[in-house]
């Protein structure tokens, strides 16, 4: 049996602050195929964007992550340097959100392309450059815009950059942290096409990070939701909008307008505080003081995820298979 | 001196005339390029400028170069390994060079390098350019060098903590941002994460801050060179201030603040170079 | 406030270089004040001097005697007083300018501000010591020209540093309301802005004071200062003059320069600790 695309099992990041540990990811599970487009919904604050860096182990000095994440069958988190430098970027990349400041200011975009290309391939200057200009036609921007500065490009175009980098090396899986956030709505469903064909063109891996759930719903196969750096519900992206198991992905549905949704309208949604502060989480399950339908024993136990139908999972006490005490 | 003698000097020099018609003449005369002449030589003050350039250009120029590679170099690396053993024992000395008085340090440079302390020998001479009677290329290049190295040691440990601060604090403020992770992800080594991406950024902040001090570099020249009698224009300025020789002090202020000025120009037109975002506006 | 206060010297306390510099200070300063109680004008006396002419350090003068046979000890404790009186006073005048043009120039707009900011950045790029220099050379010689030369050179930076803040400030939006009330320059400028600062010029005085130090030392090195008052900087240049360095007389050329290393860095320790406790974005930076 092949060993699946990206395998992550138990993987907890705690960030070290002057007020003692803050635990960012608490027991992350999750299985990427090869091919597969996978999304991660929350709010800011969930451990989404820990969660993106840490899969190619990039973390800030000051974090620790335990666990393994397993890029076909190789653990991230324990490989060499020599090995992990390999790794990055030619067999997975990143999308970071806000490509204003993800480029580097001072160089042209296409020598930025252009540079894990050169790092990473024994190829000539002039065919790794033919390729940028090919990556950027692919990308919809025009050969020239590789001599640009970042300053002189749109948000849109930037995000294209990005794109065009990100898929610079043919990578097996690209990681794509809230891709359009900082972008208008037009330019988003633009960038989410474009990302969706170039990836499933090449069979390319994709996890997809974004608070927003149309954007997940219209370009994965499966969407995980996180809550105070867990997983609270796992499985098929269009099901577990349309029917949440859970109540807290039930208050981001319902949190979520939609246009033309009559019943919607005027009907208060969304929860009724934060987040809990990472330092001082609730004992039991994390999402129990803000949590409409918690009972007693909500305070005592915090549920792992548990089988909820076809292909899916979430971690709520209802949901405890009758053979579990 | 009698009062006769006083009154022609006086008038020589144009001093019995009010302050406001000497000031007058002063700026009709520089207009035209004439700094006046100098009480203490008889000569004019412009040509003991550029008689005295050369050697100050030398020196400075020698010890600039030298103490900006340097604080670069090391405030690159402290900023890089931010808070390790090597950037807190850098950042020490250079907050403690930047407490030593300059002339003080050239003082006892002399004393240890040039008289000799107990065991150690005077391996360099005290003073001056160059000795007299030296013949034959190499050694009257080993004397000149022998000669500049204990001033421009002196200057380079004033001028690189500086450098080094400034690199440090320019580096740190790019630390933070999205573009070094991106670079990181790519799977380049974190030297070059550094050369390629943090420093070409924290380089425009860096020289034009280095551009801001070179007022601290003028001062620092004129220090070591009355220290050390290096014959250039701060121990000129060294002597015409215990005169005091007005004009001359008001040609060397001119001249000083003058090359202060135009080298802050050029600095205005080398950003353009460094970062694009300035070219484009 | 005093909450405010608390904490914040709780938070100094966190900096151990601060407090050591701390420390350092109050050592000094104790030492500067009581001089007199270890010091008689006989010690200082150039023709009446206790000793022969540059001695070497021995068991009746701890750190040996100056040309004129005075104790190294003596002088270098009573050189404290000078120079730290000099330091306080020249940086009391240049922060004092410095926060007035500020304040002015962060508040005003228009030809006002421009004026200002550009004779601010005139004064910025000039070199320093040769304005001070030159500026003592002209007046009479003294203590009081030493610092008026310092005073009158040393503000830009305090200057550029406290517009920056107060334009920051006035964007507040208890500012902006207090001005769309009627409030007029003088009242915003004194009860809006000038408290805020307060911290700010703080840390500035702290830090300016040793530069202000330094500066003394090199105009007396360079004469400038009223030869017959004993201070760190007069002690070098007499030093100088005999000839000491040419001698090697390191026991006269070492106490009062490392006394000079010792004050200026023990005030940009306090300095940078100040500016560390009481802007703490800049913490780890530093």
């Amino acid at each position: 049996m092949t060993p699946a695309l990206l395998e992550i099992a138990d993987l907890r990041v705690t960030y070290r602050s002057a007020s003692g540990e803050v635990p960012a990811l608490r027991g992350i599970d999750l299985t990427i195929e090869a091919g597969q487009k996978v999304g991660i919904a929350g709010e800011s604050g969930c451990g989404k964007s820990t969660l993106a860096l840490s899969l190619l182990r990039l973390l800030p000095r000051g974090a620790r992550a335990t666990g393994r994440i397993c890029f076909e069958g190789e653990d991230i988190l324990t490989m060499g340097w020599g090995r992990l430098r390999a790794v990055r970027w030619s067999e997975a990349s990143i999308v970071f959100q806000g490509a204003m400041h993800s480029l580097n200011p001072v160089r042209q975009v296409g020598s930025q392309v252009l540079e894990p290309i050169l790092l990473h391939e024994e190829v000539e200057q002039a065919e790794a450059r033919a390729r940028v200009s090919r990556l950027f036609e692919d990308v919809g921007l025009a050969a020239s815009t590789a001599h640009a500065y970042p300053h002189q490009l749109s948000g849109g175009q930037r995000q294209r950059v990005m794109i065009a980098m990100a898929l610079a090396c043919s990578p097996r899986l690209v990681v794509a942290d809230e891709p359009t956030s900082a972008l208008d709505v037009m330019v988003q469903a633009q960038i989410l096409r474009l990302v969706d064909r170039l990836v499933t063109g090449q069979g390319i891996g994709l996890v997809l990070i974004s608070h927003d759930l149309s954007v997940l719903t219209s370009t994965c196969d499966r969407v995980a939701v996180m809550y105070a750096g867990r997983i609270v519900e796992e499985g098929p992206a269009a099901e577990v909008f349309a029917a949440p198991r859970h109540p807290y992905t039930a208050a981001l549905v319902a949190a979520y307008p939609r246009i033309g949704d009559e019943t919607a309208r005027g009907k208060p949604g969304g929860l009724a505080g934060d987040p809990p502060d990472p330092q001082r989480l609730p004992a039991g399950c994390s999402f129990r003081p803000l949590c409409p339908v918690a009972v007693a024993e909500c305070e005592r136990l915090d549920p792992p995820l548990w089988p909820a139908g076809a292909g899916r999972q979430a971690a709520c006490i209802h949901l405890r298979p009758s053979d579990v005490r | 001196m009698s009062a006769a003698q006083l009154a022609e000097l006086r008038h020589t020099f144009a001093l019995d005339k009010p302050v406001v018609v000497q000031f007058g003449d002063y700026l009709l005369r520089l207009a035209h390029g004439d700094l006046g002449v100098s009480f203490q030589y008889r000569t004019p003050v412009l040509r003991l400028i550029l008689e005295h350039l050369g050697a100050t250009v030398y020196l400075v120029g020698t010890a600039t170069l030298l103490a900006a590679a340097l604080g670069l170099w090391l405030g690159a690396r402290t900023a890089w390994r931010r808070g390790g053993a090597a950037d807190r024992a850098n950042t020490a000395i250079a907050l403690t060079l930047w407490s030593v008085p300059t002339f003080w340090l050239g003082l006892i440079l002399i004393v240890v390098f040039a008289v000799g302390v107990g065991p150690i020998p005077g391996l360099f001479p005290t003073g001056g350019i160059s000795a007299p009677g030296v013949t034959g290329i190499f050694p009257v290049v080993a004397d000149r060098l022998a000669h500049l190295v204990l001033p421009c040691l002196t200057l380079v440990a004033v001028l690189y903590a500086q450098y080094l601060l400034i690199m440090r604090s320019s580096l740190l403020d790019e630390m933070g941002e999205d573009y070094l992770t991106t670079a990181r992800a790519k799977g380049l080594r974190d030297t070059e994460v550094l050369r390629r991406h943090a420093v070409p950024n924290a380089l425009l902040p860096t020289v034009t801050l280095v551009f801001l001090q070179l007022g601290t570099v003028v001062s620092g020249a004129v220090l070591v060179e009355a220290v050390f009698s290096w014959p250039g224009l701060g121990s000129l300025f060294y002597q015409a201030l215990t005169v005091p020789d007005l004009p001359l002090l008001q040609g060397l202020f001119l001249f000083f603040s003058a090359s202060v000025i135009v080298m802050n120009l050029l600095a205005e037109l080398l950003c353009p170079l460094l970062d694009p975002r300035v070219r484009t506006g | 406030m005093s909450g405010s206060l608390a904490r914040s010297l709780r938070e100094y306390r966190n900096h151990r270089a601060g407090v050591v510099g701390l420390a350092a200070l109050l050592l000094f300063v104790a030492l500067a004040v009581g001089a007199p109680l270890f010091v008689t004008a006989r010690d200082l006396s150039a023709v009446y001097a206790p000793g022969a002419p540059r001695q070497p350090p021995s068991s009746h003068f701890l750190l040996g005697t100056d040309a004129y046979g005075r104790s190294m000890l003596a002088v270098t404790l009573w050189g404290a007083r000078i120079s730290l009186a000099v330091g306080l006073l020249a940086t009391m005048m240049s922060v004092g300018i410095g926060s007035l043009t500020g304040i002015v120039a962060g508040h005003f707009r228009g030809w006002v501000s421009t004026l200002l900011m550009r004779v601010t950045d005139w004064f910025l790029v000039l070199p320093t010591l040769v304005l001070a220099a030159a500026l003592a050379s002209v007046m009479h010689r003294g203590i009081v020209t030493v610092i008026i030369a310092i005073g009158l050179t040393a503000w830009p930076g305090t200057a550029r540093l406290v517009r920056a803040q107060t334009l920051t400030l006035e964007a507040r939006p208890y500012v902006e309301r207090a001005k769309a009330l009627g409030a007029g320059d003088w009242h915003v400028m004194r009860r809006h802005v000038l408290p805020n600062l307060t911290p700010l010029i703080l840390a500035q005085t702290t830090l300016s004071v040793s530069a202000a130090i330094l500066m003394e030392a090199t105009l007396a090195f360079l004469g400038l200062s009223d030869p017959t008052k004993v201070s760190w900087g007069t002690t070098l240049q007499l030093a100088q003059q005999v000839g000491a360095v040419s001698a090697g007389d390191w026991w006269i050329l070492l106490p009062p320069g490392l006394a000079i290393v010792a004050v200026a860095l023990a005030f940009t320790l306090c300095g940078r600790a100040l500016e560390a406790t009481l802007n703490p974005r800049l913490e780890g930076k530093g």
